[in-house]
């Protein structure tokens, strides 16, 4: 068994190294090739990716013994794991939700410093998804794999811009890989929130918003927007909200979306943010004539917007769009990529006809439909 | 083009009634002319433009992506305007906020200007000018596919709350009108004089009736009125004038097209108020058909020879609205009437004949007559007062409509749906199904009314505790032979029907009331709803 761990002693060695050095493959593709296969240093298991060298899993959807987490997104972050290496926003977000006992031991990584497990590097790099997350960089004897978890590479004021990494093999997430997704710009989307506000003074605004994320994202936009009323939140979304503003990021007057005189006019003209699961419950019934949104990149596509009777949808996605995830590849102009979870094989296809060496990965336990 | 694209946006996604209404008239308010009569023309379906197919829109789009990423995205997207309109590369840079993009009047005029050899191209250089949006709304204009459940009633309604008019008064005019409606809007903001219907056999706004029950005969003395059956149809309004003969629907659609073999027996000159139905000839003189065989000719755009034979379209007259050159509207029911009967006689008697006056004395008598109709096609009656003359809408104590008893059946509940804007957080819309045998519920209608506010707080909370599968908004509730909620549920009528797994379908299906107290293995059978199709209620 561990110990409890303190950021003062590490389980692994941190090793000091600039990182400029990152931004360039340690060893020339053809000879790292030559020295290790890419399958030798990560493999798709049931429990998730598996490095051997390392003996650890990256995001394992059951618990493992050794885990490293990209993000706290509860597909991607569960609760059980023997050792967990993760940024300290995600472990602090883990805590929030699962308890702080949700791990026999728990050891931050920060961004930039490289960790040494047995004979394996790693190190976390900004994913720019939600607070927290991060890609991790697997290296050993010369080869490098970049596992980025979820990623969008537009600015976001809630979290650390996505930072490109030179690498071998580049996996990435297919959330969005297909060219119908292109996101538009999240601040025109808030506009048209604004404005249907505006336009319906008597109805509240039910605004579907991811708990984690999503939730701070669209508030912290809002906000940038100029609106500075109070907005109201679910109790769901409560808890991070307190924690992204205790670490610094300003969302402003948050009140609870509850009834305290009873009046159905109290939640006239207001913004009101909640899970999406929430709207077709009982809790929906305390707005007068409430208008349903949702922010999602999924509401690019009208069926499905319509499905989930939604009168206002957002398009504000925190994924690499089509474009995104093109540009993406380009820049880190990887040996290989390997792509998991969502639209695999449109992407896989894009790939191919720029002739850049690709595979689907198949794991499964992501849903693809989180966003 | 993004204004008009925003419009469909937003009445696409606007669930209530009344927001589209008021969605329509802030358009009309803010959009000149002539952008906002090409969009009312769109949305009415009223634009004639040179079409360009589906199949030169797959081309351009082969010409611009890979054919197998296209394949994915149509996949998963299922709507070819939409899937193209959001694929489309776009130039990058300078094109993108380009601010020249082509607006709904430039795009309508050009292509109404154009060859249809020249569609594609011009349709192919917007694209590239406009955003998503603006793609989309470019696409659907040139394919035509407009479904948003927008009625041509309630576009006429939009219009006459627009113009502070009655919206009988937009149904005279509107086939006379043709986009981009510069007249209509000036008369409807005050500027201008109403427009004269210069077109030949133009529609007559109808008379309606109230519903009538028995405590409201007390007060109306059976002297005064005359009765007739109320035929289960369509009711429409067929004119001819200056050789030009149509058929209207009660609201002022044209279905002339849909219905040639009536129209072509039109040999008079006047217009008539009628009920069109089907009717095969037998013996010397014609078989009324039922509802469901007059839906074998409904909605459809081109007849065909075969349906023409089996379903032929009859005209059962109720009223003479205008005789020659005279407008009859004025005189009292009993004066148009013997002018109708005499009118009809001059017509052919496979087509048309005059809806028979029933005998009473009293009330009474007519209820006994009420109560066993000759026909199943017939679905009540209808009390007319002897001295009313024709007027437009739904005027106060002149006509009633006393229907027959709805038909009753008892379902049990198998579907629940979450409601919208005020019913947001309440499973409010409900599929319910009948034993086809012991242990198989098979849906047979879905009904959303007919309940208390209180009574939908009780099957929400039944809903919920009774879950079995959630599906999106829909759950699927529990429902066996020993648990379940029956509902008996009340109806206008029944036919057949092969889109439907039941092979029935409802007319005006409602919750009647709720049977906590009933088992649901008591619920109906199938063959019971099979049977009321013929037999009635």
């Amino acid at each position: 068994m561990y110990g409890p761990v303190t950021p003062e002693e590490p389980a692994y060695a941190a090793i000091d190294q600039g990182t400029q050095a990152l931004l360039r493959p340690a060893i020339p593709p053809y000879l790292s090739a030559m020295l290790m296969k890419p399958e030798d240093l990560l493999i798709p298991r049931r429990e998730g990716l598996y490095c051997p060298p390392g003996d650890f899993y990256i995001d394992p959807v059951r618990a493992v013994d050794r885990a490293l987490i990209t993000h706290g997104h509860a597909d991607h972050a569960r609760a059980g794991h023997g050792h967990v290496l993760a940024t300290p926003e995600t472990l602090d977000i883990m805590s929030i939700r699962y308890g702080t006992d949700h791990a026999h031991q728990t050891q931050p990584a920060g961004l930039g410093e490289s960790i040494r497990i047995k004979d394996v590097t790693v190190r976390f790099h900004p994913a720019g998804h939600v607070l927290g997350s991060a890609q991790i960089s697997v290296e050993m004897n010369g080869l490098r794999i970049v596992a980025s978890g979820d990623y969008k590479p537009r600015p976001d004021p809630t979290c650390a811009t996505f930072e490109p990494v030179a690498c071998d093999v580049f996996i990435t997430e297919a959330t969005f890989a297909l060219p119908v997704f292109r996101h538009p710009d999240a601040a025109h989307e808030i506009a048209r929130l604004l404005r249907s506000v505006g336009r319906n003074p008597e109805r509240a605004h039910l605004v579907g918003v991811y708990s984690l994320g999503k939730a701070q994202r669209v508030i912290r936009l809002i906000r940038d927007a100029g609106y500075h009323g109070p907005l109201f939140i679910h109790g769901a979304l409560q808890k991070l909200c307190a924690y992204y503003q205790s670490r610094g990021i300003a969302l402003g007057d948050l009140r609870p979306a509850t009834v305290e005189s009873g009046a159905k006019g109290d939640f006239a003209g207001a913004i009101v943010l909640g899970p999406p699961s929430a709207f077709g419950d009982k809790w929906a019934r305390r707005f007068p004539d409430p208008l349903v949104s949702f922010a999602s990149g999924w509401m690019q596509v009208r069926a499905r917007a319509r499905q989930r009777g939604v009168e206002l949808p957002l398009v504000i996605s925190d994924h690499a769009d089509w474009d995104e995830l093109a540009a993406t590849i380009q820049t880190v102009a990887p040996g290989e990529v390997w792509v998991t979870h969502g639209r695999e094989e449109a992407l896989v296809r894009w790939c191919e006809m720029q002739g850049i060496a690709a595979r689907p990965l198949h794991l499964v336990g992501y849903e693809d439909e989180g966003d | 083009m993004n204004r008009f694209a925003d419009l469909l946006d937003m009445l696409a996604f606007t669930p209530s009634r009344n927001a589209k209404l008021s969605l329509l008239q802030d358009y009309f308010r803010t959009v000149p002319d002539p952008e906002r009569g090409y969009a009312l023309a769109a949305i009415a379906r009223e634009l004639d433009i040179p079409a360009v197919k589906p199949a030169q829109l797959r081309q351009l789009i082969a010409s611009r992506m890979d054919a197998q990423l296209f394949a994915y995205s149509y996949d998963y997207v299922g709507d070819l305007a939409e899937t193209i309109a959001l694929a489309w590369p776009e130039a990058s840079g300078s094109a993108r906020g380009r601010n020249d993009a082509p607006g709904l009047t430039e795009v309508v005029e050009t292509l109404m200007a154009s060859s249809r050899r020249q569609g594609p191209g011009l349709v192919e250089d917007w694209l590239d000018r406009l955003d998503p949006s603006g793609r989309y709304g470019l696409l659907k204009l040139v394919t035509g596919g407009f479904r948003m459940g927008l009625s041509g009633r309630l576009i006429k309604q939009a219009l006459a709350a627009f113009g502070g008019v009655d919206v009988n008064q937009i149904e005279e005019l509107w086939h006379g009108l043709t986009p981009p409606y510069v007249e209509l809007f000036a008369w409807l903001e005050g500027s201008g004089e109403k427009p004269v219907n210069a077109s030949a056999a133009p529609f007559r706004p109808v008379m309606l009736s109230h519903a009538i029950d028995g405590k409201d005969f007390e007060k109306l003395d059976p002297a005064e009125f005359v009765a007739e059956w109320k035929w289960d149809g369509i009711r429409v309004q067929a004119t001819s004038e200056r050789g030009i003969s149509r058929l209207y629907t009660r609201t002022g659609d044209d279905i002339s097209a849909t219905f040639p073999d009536l129209v072509d027996a039109i040999s008079f000159d006047g217009a008539l108020d009628g009920e069109l139905l089907v009717a095969r000839p037998s013996g010397a003189g014609i078989e009324t058909g039922s509802f469901s065989d007059l839906q074998q000719r409904l909605n459809r755009k081109t007849v065909s020879a075969k349906q023409l034979r089996e379903f032929p379209a009859f005209f059962r007259a109720y009223d003479l609205l205008q005789d020659g050159a005279e407008d009859l509207r004025a005189r009292p029911f009993l004066d148009r009437r013997t002018r109708l009967e005499a009118f009809v006689l001059k017509l052919d008697p496979m087509r048309f004949d005059c809806s028979e006056m029933l005998e009473f004395d009293n009330w009474d008598d007519l209820a006994a007559l009420r109560a066993e109709p000759p026909f199943a096609v017939i679905e009540g009656v209808m009390i007319k007062r002897k001295a009313a003359p024709y007027l437009a809408g739904r005027p106060k104590g002149e006509w009633f409509k006393w229907k027959r008893d709805p038909f009753l059946i008892d379902a049990v509940l198998m579907y629940a749906q979450r409601g919208h804007g005020k019913r947001s957080g309440f499973y409010s819309d409900y599929t319910f199904g009948v034993w086809r045998e012991p242990g198989e519920l098979v849906p047979v209608g879905k009904a959303y009314f007919g309940f208390t506010d209180d009574e939908l707080v009780e099957i929400d909370k039944y809903v919920r505790n009774n879950t079995v599968e959630r599906f999106g908004p829909v759950r699927s509730v529990r429902a066996g032979l020993d648990k379940g909620l029956v509902f008996e549920v009340a109806f206008e009528g029944i036919n057949r029907s092969s889109r439907h797994k039941s092979g029935v379908a409802m007319r005006f299906p409602r919750i009647s009331r709720l049977r906590w107290d009933k088992p649901p293995a008591e619920a109906d059978r199938l063959e019971t709803l099979e049977r009321m199709i013929d037999g009635g209620p």
